[in-house]
């Protein structure tokens, strides 16, 4: 990574054409040793959907995101509720809020063995969940099937965060709302 | 020297191609399915021809690429 980068953000896409899993490809290119290095120096990493996927392959995040319980691909307006309110990515949230971005995936299933899950809880690791309107977390608004309605968890230093729903996708009134912008913004003081 | 690898789904993971697949078997009339799982398989050719050298190569292939073990297992077979 050039000296002085504050953040290194992995978007969606479909590296490698979702060969084998979706970012087992990309999890092990080389770039990703220097991804991994800024990590372990406390340097911020935002993976979304794709990247999400490709951080949880490269080990920077622990489980596996698969396919979604109804297989089909989902693409839509979600609300999501935010976990904690004091991170680098949060902090232009508030805990508890709701909001609303999108989702566009076919394998947003997050999925960890049970002492993973038991650990991400009691570590207060769970930075989203899927939620309705009115905050009423999983049900059906759990469309992918992911455990604990999980849509994003953080790194054990709360400086790598992995989220399938799509933030950047809001963040202009022109584009249909604006509650993906407070991420961003957060992202920005913390540099 | 040849090998195949089989990667498949560990148990108590959900597979919903598995389930899409066994319904669409019910619904060609295709009865007496108890259940399918999906997996994977790969056919793999190795430069060495030394069994221990080339079980080495597969688990490290497997352990470190196709397989992701938080959901899934693996076996290999070398093919003489």
């Amino acid at each position: 990574m050039p000296e002085g980068t504050d953040l290194v953000v992995l978007p969606g896409g479909f590296s490698y054409g979702d060969y084998l899993r979706c970012g087992a490809i990309a999890a092990r290119a080389p770039a990703m040793d220097a991804v991994r290095a800024h990590a372990g120096r406390g340097g911020l990493v935002l993976g979304i959907c794709n990247g999400f996927q490709i951080l949880v392959e490269s080990g920077l995040l622990p489980g596996i995101l698969t396919r979604n319980k109804g297989l089909r691909f989902i693409c839509k307006s979600q609300h999501l509720k935010v976990g904690r309110a004091d991170t680098a990515f949060t902090s232009q949230y508030s805990e508890g809020q709701v909001i609303e971005v999108c989702c566009a995936h076919g394998e947003g299933n997050y999925f960890a063995d049970a002492e993973t899950i038991e650990r991400l809880e009691g570590e207060g690791r769970v930075a989203f969940r899927y939620c309705d309107a009115a905050g009423n977390v999983g049900g059906n608004a759990n469309a992918n099937g992911s455990i604990n309605d999980i849509a994003g968890i953080y790194s054990e230093n709360l400086n790598v965060l992995g989220m399938m729903p799509h933030p950047e996708n809001l963040v202009d009134a022109a584009v249909g709302g604006v509650d993906g912008l407070a991420l961003f913004t957060a992202l920005a003081k913390a540099a | 020297m040849k090998a195949r690898v089989t990667v498949t789904l560990k148990t108590g993971v959900l597979d919903p191609q598995g389930k899409a697949i066994e319904g669409a078997l019910g619904s060609l009339g295709l009865e007496g399915v108890e259940s399918v799982r999906q997996g994977k398989l790969f056919d793999v050719e190795l430069k060495t021809s030394d069994p221990a050298e080339a079980e080495e190569t597969l688990k490290a292939m497997c352990e470190k690429l196709l397989a992701n073990t938080v959901i899934e297992s693996y076996r290999y077979e070398i093919a003489g």
